[in-house]
C-alpha cells in the first residue's frame, strides 16, 4: 500500500466540500479520479498534495509530504523568463534545506530528468516559448524531479489537442512501468480514464459515488444518475466509450 | 512519434545526459562573476565620482591615494591638505556611503516587493511606508512631534515610526492573513490613502517656511550631519539584506504561484511574512534618513532583470549594487546641477526613472 486516506474532508471558506473519502493507491497503480465539474476532483487532488488544509487521516511514506507527491496542476503557471532547467530545478525544492541551494546532485538529477523527457534542446529557453505539449513535459519534468513515489495528474489534458493529450498520457504512462510510480489522475475523458487507469473512482458532489474496475464503474446507470444526463456505455474493440445517449427525435437530420 | 520513445528508461547508458544539459543544470540560479564584478565596478565608479565632485573639486588620484592610505598596513601619501582630507571624510564620503545604502535598501526591497507580490509594478511603498513615513516627517517637521530615540533624531524617528504603523495597518486590515497577495496589497492601497489624507491635511496647517521644509524632505534629500546617517542605516540595511538574500531561492519558488509552490513544499505566507517584514525594515530605515526617493525600488529591479534574467538569486544582489551606484551618481546631479542650492535627489530620480520605465513598458508592447 502506497497511499491510504481515510475521511478527507476540506472546507473552503464555510462550505465542506469534500466529505469525507477514503481512496487508497498501491505501488504502480494508476487511479482514475472522474466526475461531474464540481465534484471535487480537483480539491481532492489538492488536499492530497498539502495545498488545501484537510481533515481526516493520510497514511503515506515518511519525509515531508512534497518528497511523497508531486502534482501536475490543471494550468501550470509559467514564469515570465524563468528557462526550463530553472523550472525543472524548482522540483528539488523539498530535498533542499531551508536555507540551502541546490547541490551538485539535485542539479545532476534535473539534468537527467531533462534528457529522460527529451527536452534537451529546450534546456536554456523560456518556459513561456514551449509550446503546449512541450511546456506539458517540461512539467511532468519537474514533478519526475521531485522524485516522489506518488505522481497527481488534475486534469492533464485539458488545455491540448488530441495528439498532444494522448502524448502527456503515455508519457505519464511509461514513467509508471519504469519507475514504478503511483499515479492519481483526475480526468474529465472517461474514454482516457478508462483506458490508463486500474481502477476509477467517481466523485459526485464531495463524496464517492463508486469505486473499482473501470468495467465495474462505467455503468450507464450510476453515470447517469451522477452526471444527470441519459449516458451510454459503448464497447469499441477492448476500448470503453461514454456517450450521451442522443434524443429520438435527432433522428431528422440525417440525409 | 512512436509512443515507446517519448520517454527515455531511467540511467540508460545511452541517454547519460548530454553535456550541455549538465552544464545549464549547473549554470542555473548562479549569479554570474562577470555581472556582479561589473556591477561592483560601477559602484566603485560612482562612489568615487561622488567623492570628488563637489564645490571644492578633489583629485581622483589623491582621493584614492587617501581611501588607500586609510587600509591598516598601507601607507600611500595622497597629497590632501588637512582641509581637503576633512571634506572627504566628514562631508564627500558619507554622503557617497550614504546616496549607495539608500540606494542599495531601495533595489533590494523593491526586488523583494516584487517577488512576495508577484507583480512587476510593485515598489517598496507598496504597503503604505512612504505615505506613513511622510506623516511622520511632516509631523516632526511642522509640528516638533518628537519620537526621537537612540541614534534616531526627530524627524527619522517619525518617520520611520509612521512606515511601520502603516504597514502594521495594511496586514491588520489583511487580518494578518500573509497567505493572499491580493488582499495586502489593497490593505496597502487602503492605508498610504489614509495616510496620505492625513500629511496633505498636517501640511495644509503649516506655515510657508515649515511646508517647504517638509515638502524638500518628501521628495527626497540625503543630507548628512557627518557619518550619523550612515551608522543608523547600516544594521538595517545590513541584516535584512542577508534574510533577503536568504530568501532569495524561496522567491524563487514563489514565482509559480502559492498553489505550487505549497505542492513544492514551502510555506507561502510564511515566505511572504518574513521577506516583507525584512524589506519593510530596510525601507522605512532608508526613508527615514533620506525622505522619499521615488522609482529607484520599481526601475532598478526591472534593469537588472533586462540586463541578466529573472532568477532573485540574481536580481536581489545586483539590484542591491546597482540601486547603490544609480542613487550615488544621480546624487552628484542634484548637488551640483543647480549649485550652491541643492535639489531633492527624488525629483531626479523620477526624471530619470519615468521616461525609461515608460520607455521599458513601450517596447515590451502592449500589456497581457
Amino acid at each position: 500500500m502506497r497511499l491510504q486516506a481515510t475521511g478527507l474532508r476540506v472546507r473552503l471558506r464555510r462550505d465542506e466540500v469534500l466529505h469525507g473519502i477514503d481512496l487508497h493507491l498501491e505501488a504502480g497503480e494508476w487511479l482514475g479520479v472522474i466526475g461531474p465539474n464540481g465534484a471535487g476532483k480537483s480539491t481532492l487532488l489538492k488536499a492530497l498534495a498539502g495545498v488545501l488544509r484537510h481533515t481526516g487521516t493520510l497514511e503515506i511514506g515518511s519525509g515531508p509530504r512534497a518528497t511523497q507527491i508531486a502534482l501536475m496542476p490543471q494550468a501550470p503557471l509559467l514564469p515570465e523568463g524563468m528557462s526550463v532547467v530553472e523550472y525543472v530545478l524548482l522540483g528539488r525544492t523539498a530535498h533542499l534545506g531551508w536555507l540551502r541551494g541546490e547541490t551538485r546532485r539535485d542539479r545532476r538529477i534535473a539534468a537527467e530528468v531533462i534528457g529522460r523527457l527529451r527536452l534537451d534542446e529546450f534546456v536554456d529557453r523560456p518556459v513561456t516559448s514551449l509550446s503546449g505539449g512541450e511546456a506539458q513535459r517540461a512539467v511532468v519534468a519537474r514533478a519526475l524531479a521531485q522524485q516522489t513515489q506518488i505522481l497527481l495528474l488534475d486534469e492533464p489534458t485539458s488545455a491540448l489537442d488530441l495528439g498532444h493529450q494522448a502524448e502527456v498520457l503515455s508519457v505519464v504512462d511509461e514513467l509508471r512501468r519504469q519507475d514504478g510510480i503511483s499515479v492519481i489522475a483526475a480526468m474529465h475523458d472517461l474514454g482516457s480514464a478508462a483506458r490508463y487507469a486500474d481502477r476509477l473512482q467517481l466523485l459526485a458532489a464531495g463524496s464517492t459515488a463508486a469505486v473499482g474496475t473501470p468495467t465495474q464503474v462505467l455503468d450507464p446507470d450510476v453515470l447517469t444518475r451522477v452526471y444527470r444526463t441519459p449516458l451510454d456505455v459503448h464497447q469499441l474493440d477492448g476500448e470503453i466509450v461514454v456517450l450521451p445517449r442522443r434524443a429520438a427525435t435527432t433522428g431528422r437530420n440525417n440525409p | 512519434m512512436p509512443t515507446d520513445t517519448t520517454v527515455a528508461p531511467a540511467h540508460s547508458p545511452d541517454q547519460e545526459a548530454p553535456l550541455a544539459v549538465v552544464r545549464a543544470a549547473d549554470r542555473a540560479y548562479r549569479l554570474s562573476l562577470r555581472a556582479l564584478l561589473a556591477a561592483l565596478a560601477l559602484l566603485v565608479i560612482a562612489g568615487l565620482v561622488s567623492a570628488t565632485v563637489g564645490a571644492a573639486g578633489l583629485p581622483v588620484s589623491a582621493v584614492v591615494s587617501a581611501l588607500l592610505d586609510a587600509l591598516p598596513g598601507v601607507r600611500v601619501d595622497s597629497g590632501l591638505t588637512t582641509s581637503q582630507e576633512a571634506i572627504l571624510w566628514s562631508i564627500r564620503l558619507p554622503r557617497a556611503v550614504l546616496s549607495m545604502l539608500v540606494g542599495a535598501a531601495l533595489g533590494m526591497a523593491g526586488a523583494a516587493y516584487q517577488g512576495v507580490f508577484r507583480n512587476p509594478l510593485a515598489d517598496p511603498y507598496l504597503l503604505g511606508v512612504s505615505a506613513g513615513a511622510g506623516l511622520g516627517a511632516v509631523l516632526a517637521l511642522g509640528f516638533d512631534l518628537d519620537l526621537s530615540f537612540g541614534p534616531f533624531n526627530a524627524v527619522p524617528a517619525a518617520a520611520f515610526a509612521g512606515a511601520l504603523l502603516a504597514v502594521s495597518g495594511s496586514a491588520l486590515i489583511a487580518r494578518g492573513s500573509f497567505s493572499s497577495a491580493a488582499t495586502l496589497l489593497l490593505s496597502g492601497v487602503a492605508m498610504a490613502a489614509l495616510f496620505s489624507a492625513a500629511q496633505t491635511y498636517a501640511l495644509q496647517r503649516l506655515d510657508e517656511t515649515r511646508a517647504r521644509e517638509a515638502l524638500s524632505w518628501l521628495f527626497g534629500q540625503l543630507t548628512t550631519h557627518g557619518w550619523d546617517q550612515v551608522l543608523l542605516l547600516l544594521p538595517y540595511v545590513g541584516l535584512s539584506g542577508v534574510v533577503l538574500l536568504a530568501y532569495a531561492r524561496h522567491l524563487d519558488v514563489l514565482r509559480l504561484g502559492d498553489d505550487e509552490a505549497k505542492a513544492l513544499g514551502l510555506k507561502p505566507a510564511r515566505t511572504r511574512l518574513v521577506v516583507i517584514i525584512a524589506a519593510t525594515l530596510m525601507t522605512a530605515a532608508a526613508v527615514s534618513v533620506s525622505g522619499l526617493i521615488a522609482f529607484v525600488g520599481l526601475v532598478v529591479p526591472h534593469v537588472v532583470r533586462m540586463l541578466t534574467g529573472h532568477s532573485y538569486r540574481v536580481v536581489l544582489p545586483l539590484a542591491g549594487v546597482l540601486g547603490g551606484a544609480f542613487l550615488a551618481s544621480v546624487d552628484v546631479g542634484a548637488r551640483t546641477l543647480v549649485a550652491p542650492a541643492e535639489l531633492p535627489v527624488g525629483v531626479i530620480t523620477a526624471f530619470v526613472g519615468a521616461p525609461f520605465f515608460a520607455f521599458v513598458l513601450w517596447r515590451r508592447g502592449a500589456p497581457r
